[in-house]
C-alpha cells in the first residue's frame, strides 16, 4: 500500500470511527485514575487492573454463556484487588506507587498463569468460546453517510464511556462525596477537621478507579478483541494516567487527552501496512505519550513567561507614558 | 453558677518526654474574651488541642457546662460548641469560599449540592457577624486575613459558641487585626465566648477581659485585664523583667554592602510585584522596610535571596551581582535570610534541630570531611546553638516538628545569626514569638549591626520597624514611596500615610536617601 493510500484512509470517516474505537479502553482507566488522583491517591495499578477485568470477563462468558454476567463479574474483580490495594495503603502504610506496580507484575502473570491453567495455552484464550458485548447501532445516525461510520457501531462500552464522562463531572463537582473526594486530595487534614473519613474517602476513590479501569478491560477483551491475550493491555494503563495529567486532571481535558492518544494509536495501525519497520510505528502511542507530557509542561511555562512579558511591555509604555511611575 | 469551661488539673507528657501541660487548672466564663499568653512552648496550644479533642489529656478533667465531658476529637467537639482556628488555616485552597464553609454539611437539592444556598448561607454569616468575605472567590485567591474570617465563619456555620483562635493576629496588618477584634467583640455581644491566643500584651489589653498566664507548661495566674499592666504581665510570663524598649548605640556606618537598582518582579501569574526598586543598605546599619503586607515586600526578599527570579534590574552584595543565583550561591556570597514563612521555607520539619541548624552549610568543612559529614561535630553545633539561643528542646535530635511554633523561630534564627554574614536579610523575624524571644532576637540584630553587618529589616510590626531601624523605607503597590534617613525622627501617623498610599515621596528627592 502507498503513503497517499494511507493518507486518504487516515482522513475518512472510518478512520475517525477507529479513533473513537481505541481511545475507549484508554479513556475508561483514565476516568478511574482522575478519581483516585484527585483523592490524592495514585493509582498506578490501572494496567493491573484492566488484566484482571478482561482476564475475568472472558472467562465467565465462556463458562456461563452471558456476557453480562462476564462483564459484571470482571468488573468485580477489579474492584476487589483495587480495595485491596487502598488496604494496603491506607491500612498498612505501604507506598502506593510500590503496591501498585506490584499488583501489576502480579496481574501480568497471574493472568497468563490462570490462562494456562484453562485452556492450556500461554498466549491467548482461543480456544474459549468466550462472549462480546454488543455493538449498537445508533438508530438515526447509522443511515447517514459519514457520521454512521464515525459515530454508529461502537462497543456498547464506548457509550458508556462517553456517559461517564458526564456523570463523572457531575459526581466530581456536584455531588457530596466527589467534592468530599477532591477535599481530601488537596488537604486532607482540612476536610478531616471537618468530619470528612479521609480514609474512607479514599478507599471509595480506589474502588471506583478499579470499576473504571475494569470497565476498561472488558473492553479491550470483550469488544475491542474477542478474546484475552497476555499483556494486551500493552500499557494502555500507564497511557491513562499521563492522559489523567495531560487532560488536566479534568474530566472532559481527560476525555480529550484520551482522544488524542487514540488517535496515536490508531494512526500506528493504519501505518502498519506501509513498508517501515513495524517496531516505529508501534512506537507511535508511546512516543506520543511522552513528546504530549513535554509539550504540557512546555506550554505551561510558556503561557507564563508570555504573559510575564506581555506585562513588562505594557509597564515600560506606560513608564515612559507617564514619565516614571 | 459554674463557669462554662474548666479544665482541672490538667497535665500533657508528649511521648517524646516533655511535658507541655502541668496540672493546669483553667477556666473561662460565658461571653468573655480570655486571653492566653505565656512564652514560646508554654503550653498554650497544647492546652487548647485538649479541650479541641485533638490531643487527649495524660492526667485532669474538663467540665462544660457544669457537666464533666470526654471530648474524643475535633468533631466531637465541634458538636459541643467548641471551634478552633489553628495557626495554619484549614481550607481547601481551589474551593470557593462558600464551599470551604459548608464542607462536609453542604447543603443538597434533590441529592446534588445547591451552591446557590451555599453562597447564601455564607453570605448571611457574613453579615450575620460584620466578617467580610468574598463567598464565590476561590481560597488561594483571597488574602490571608480574608482566609482567617472564612475559618471563624466556618466555625460559625458549625454552630460554635466557644472559639478558639490560636494567635490569630500574627498573619495579620493592623488593619486587618483592627478588625478581627470589632468582630470579636460583635461576637461576644451575640453571647459567644472567645479565647484568644497572642504574644502581643498590646493586643491582650485592647481586646481581653482576662487574661491567664502559662509559664513552663504551668499557670502562672489569671488576672483581670483592667487591673493588669503590660509589664506586669510580661513579668509574670518571663520570671524576670523584660525591657520592650531596645537600647542601641548610635549607628557607624560603614561602606555600601548591598545595592539594589532598578529591580523589577513580574511573578507568573502575570502581576507586577516590583517596580523599579533602588536602595542601598550599608554596613553597620539596619534598614527597615515598613508597608501593609502584600506590597511587595514579601516578593523582594525573596529576588534577593535567590528564590524568585528578577524580571530585570541589578542587585549586588560587595560588588557582585545577587540576581538568578541559586539561594546556596546567594548565602556564599555572604546572605543571610530569615524567610517569614518559616514553615516553607525555614525549617524542614521532619529533620532534627542539628540538621536544621547547618542545612546551609553542611557540604563544607567541619560539617563535611573527606565527602562524610560529620555527624557528632554536627550534633555538638546543633546543642551548642540550643544553648547560645535558649531554644527549648531537650537536645538538638529531636525533629523541628516537636518544637513549638516561637522555638522553630528560633532555631531559623540561630542558623541565620551563625553564619557570619555580610548582609542579613530579616523577614517578619519575630513573627509569633513571645515577649522574652522578641527581646533576644532585636539584642541579637543590634549586635550584629555593631559587628558591621549589613541589615535588611522586613516587619510588619510598625513598633518593631521604627524602634530597630536606622533608615527606614516605605514600599507601597511595589514601589518604595517614602524613604526617611532618620528613623527616629518619623512618627507612626506619618508612616501609616505612606503605607496606605495617601502620601508619597517624589523620586528624585528620595534619591539621595536611598
Ligand atoms: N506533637 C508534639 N510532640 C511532642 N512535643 C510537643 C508536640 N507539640 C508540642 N510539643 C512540645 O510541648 C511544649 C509546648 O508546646 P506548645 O505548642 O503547646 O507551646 P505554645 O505555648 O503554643 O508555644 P508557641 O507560643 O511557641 O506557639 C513545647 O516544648 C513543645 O516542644
Ligand atoms: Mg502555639
Amino acid at each position: 500500500m502507498s503513503f497517499d493510500v494511507v493518507l486518504r484512509s487516515i482522513l475518512s470517516a472510518a478512520f475517525v470511527g477507529s479513533v473513537i474505537r481505541v481511545a475507549t479502553p484508554i479513556l475508561l482507566p483514565a476516568l478511574g485514575g482522575l478519581i483516585s488522583e484527585l483523592a490524592g491517591v495514585t493509582n498506578v495499578a490501572l494496567e493491573g487492573l484492566m488484566l484482571i477485568a478482561a482476564l475475568v470477563g472472558v472467562v465467565i462468558s465462556a463458562f456461563t454463556g452471558n456476557a453480562w454476567l462476564g462483564c459484571l463479574i470482571g468488573v468485580a474483580c477489579s474492584a476487589v484487588v483495587a480495595i485491596l490495594l487502598a488496604y494496603f495503603h491506607l491500612n498498612l502504610k505501604a507506598d502506593i506507587i510500590l503496591s501498585g506496580l506490584a499488583i501489576n507484575i502480579a496481574s501480568s502473570g497471574g493472568t497468563i498463569f490462570i490462562l494456562y491453567l484453562l485452556t492450556k495455552d500461554k498466549g491467548s484464550s482461543s480456544k474459549l468460546a468466550s462472549l462480546s458485548l454488543p455493538r449498537i447501532a445508533i438508530p438515526v445516525l447509522d443511515g447517514m453517510p459519514v457520521l454512521g461510520p464515525m459515530l454508529s457501531r461502537h462497543n456498547v462500552l464506548t457509550y458508556v464511556a462517553v456517559l461517564l464522562v458526564f456523570l463523572i463531572w457531575v459526581f466530581l463537582y456536584r455531588t457530596r462525596l466527589g467534592i468530599h473526594i477532591r477535599a481530601v486530595g488537596e488537604n486532607a487534614e482540612a476536610a478531616g477537621s471537618v468530619g470528612i473519613n479521609v480514609r474512607r474517602t479514599r478507599y471509595i476513590a480506589l474502588m471506583l478507579s478499579g470499576v473504571m479501569a475494569g470497565l476498561g478491560g472488558i473492553n479491550m477483551s470483550m469488544g475491542y478483541l474477542n478474546m484475552f491475550q497476555r499483556d494486551m493491555t500493552a500499557g494502555r494503563g500507564f497511557i491513562a494516567l499521563a492522559a489523567v495529567h495531560l487532560g488536566n486532571r479534568r474530566p472532559l481535558g481527560v476525555a480529550l487527552a484520551s482522544l488524542f492518544f487514540g488517535f496515536a494509536d490508531a494512526l500506528s495501525n493504519q501505518l502498519g501496512s506501509l513498508a517501515i519497520p513495524p517496531q516505529w510505528v508501534q512506537m507511535i502511542p508511546y512516543a506520543a505519550t511522552v513528546l504530549a507530557l513535554v509539550v504540557y509542561a512546555l506550554q505551561g511555562r510558556a503561557a507564563a513567561v508570555e504573559r510575564a512579558r506581555r506585562l513588562q511591555e505594557r509597564l515600560q509604555a506606560h513608564v515612559e507614558a507617564t514619565g516614571g511611575e | 453558677m459554674s463557669s462554662l469551661i474548666e479544665m482541672r488539673q490538667i497535665s500533657k507528657l508528649y511521648p517524646n518526654g516533655v511535658l507541655a501541660n502541668d496540672r493546669v487548672d483553667f477556666s473561662v466564663e460565658r461571653g468573655e474574651i480570655h486571653a492566653l499568653v505565656g512564652e514560646n512552648g508554654a503550653g498554650k496550644t497544647t492546652l487548647m488541642k485538649i479541650l479541641y479533642g485533638m490531643e487527649a489529656p495524660t492526667e485532669g478533667e474538663i467540665w462544660l457546662r457544669g457537666q464533666r465531658v470526654h471530648i474524643r476529637s475535633p468533631i466531637d467537639a465541634i458538636r459541643r460548641g467548641i471551634g478552633m482556628v489553628h495557626q495554619n488555616f484549614m481550607l481547601i485552597p481551589s474551593f470557593t469560599v462558600a464551599q470551604n464553609i459548608v464542607l462536609g454539611r453542604e447543603p443538597l437539592d434533590r441529592g446534588l449540592v445547591n451552591y446557590t444556598e451555599a453562597l447564601r448561607i455564607t453570605e448571611q454569616l457574613s453579615k450575620e457577624y460584620g466578617l467580610k468575605v468574598e463567598a464565590d472567590a476561590t481560597i488561594d485567591s483571597i488574602p490571608v486575613g480574608m482566609r482567617q474570617r472564612v475559618e471563624i465563619l466556618k466555625a460559625l456555620h458549625w454552630g460554635a459558641e466557644i472559639l478558639i483562635l490560636d494567635e490569630p493576629t500574627a498573619v495579620l496588618t493592623p488593619q486587618e487585626t483592627r478588625e478581627l477584634f470589632t468582630a470579636i467583640r460583635k461576637l461576644t455581644e451575640r453571647g459567644k465566648t472567645v479565647i484568644f491566643i497572642t504574644h502581643k500584651l498590646r493586643e491582650v489589653k485592647e481586646i481581653s477581659d482576662r487574661v491567664t498566664v502559662m509559664r513552663n507548661g504551668r499557670v502562672m495566674g489569671t488576672l483581670k485585664t483592667a487591673e493588669a499592666s503590660e509589664t506586669q504581665i510580661a513579668r509574670m510570663m518571663v520570671g524576670r523583667e523584660v525591657f520592650m524598649v531596645v537600647d542601641k548605640p548610635p549607628v557607624q556606618r560603614g561602606g555600601v554592602v548591598l545595592q539594589v537598582r532598578d529591580l523589577t518582579h513580574i511573578a507568573e501569574t502575570g502581576h507586577v510585584r516590583l517596580r523599579n526598586i533602588s536602595f542601598n543598605v550599608y554596613a553597620g546599619e539596619i534598614l527597615g522596610v515598613a508597608g501593609v503586607e502584600g506590597n511587595g515586600q514579601t516578593e523582594l526578599v525573596e529576588v534577593l535571596a535567590g528564590l524568585r527570579p528578577a524580571t530585570f534590574g541589578t542587585a549586588m552584595v560587595d560588588g557582585q551581582s545577587l540576581l538568578n543565583h541559586t539561594p546556596r550561591k546567594v548565602r556564599e556570597l555572604g546572605v543571610s535570610h530569615i524567610p517569614e514563612d518559616r514553615l516553607t521555607y525555614g525549617v524542614a520539619l521532619d529533620a532534627n534541630v542539628a540538621e536544621n541548624t547547618v542545612v546551609d552549610r553542611y557540604y563544607r568543612p567541619p560539617f563535611t570531611r573527606n565527602g562524610f559529614l560529620s555527624v557528632g561535630f554536627i550534633m555538638e553545633f546543633g546543642n551548642g546553638l540550643i544553648r547560645q539561643f535558649s531554644i527549648m528542646a531537650p537536645d538538638a535530635s529531636v525533629p523541628v516538628r516537636a518544637l513549638s511554633g516561637g522555638n522553630m523561630q528560633k532555631v531559623v534564627v540561630a542558623r541565620e545569626f551563625s553564619s557570619q554574614p555580610r548582609l542579613l536579610i530579616a523577614a517578619q523575624p519575630t513573627r509569633g514569638i513571645d515577649v522574652g524571644a522578641t527581646e533576644f532576637v532585636h539584642q541579637q540584630l543590634i549586635q550584629k549591626r555593631s559587628e558591621g553587618c549589613a541589615i535588611l529589616l522586613v516587619s510588619a510590626d510598625l513598633n518593631e520597624v521604627m524602634s530597630l531601624s536606622d533608615r527606614i523605607v516605605v514600599m507601597y503597590n511595589g514601589a518604595i514611596v517614602g524613604v526617611f534617613p532618620d528613623a527616629q525622627k518619623v512618627t507612626e501617623e506619618e508612616l501609616g500615610a505612606y503605607m496606605l498610599g495617601l502620601k508619597k515621596q517624589d523620586p528624585a528627592e528620595m534619591e539621595a536617601y536611598l
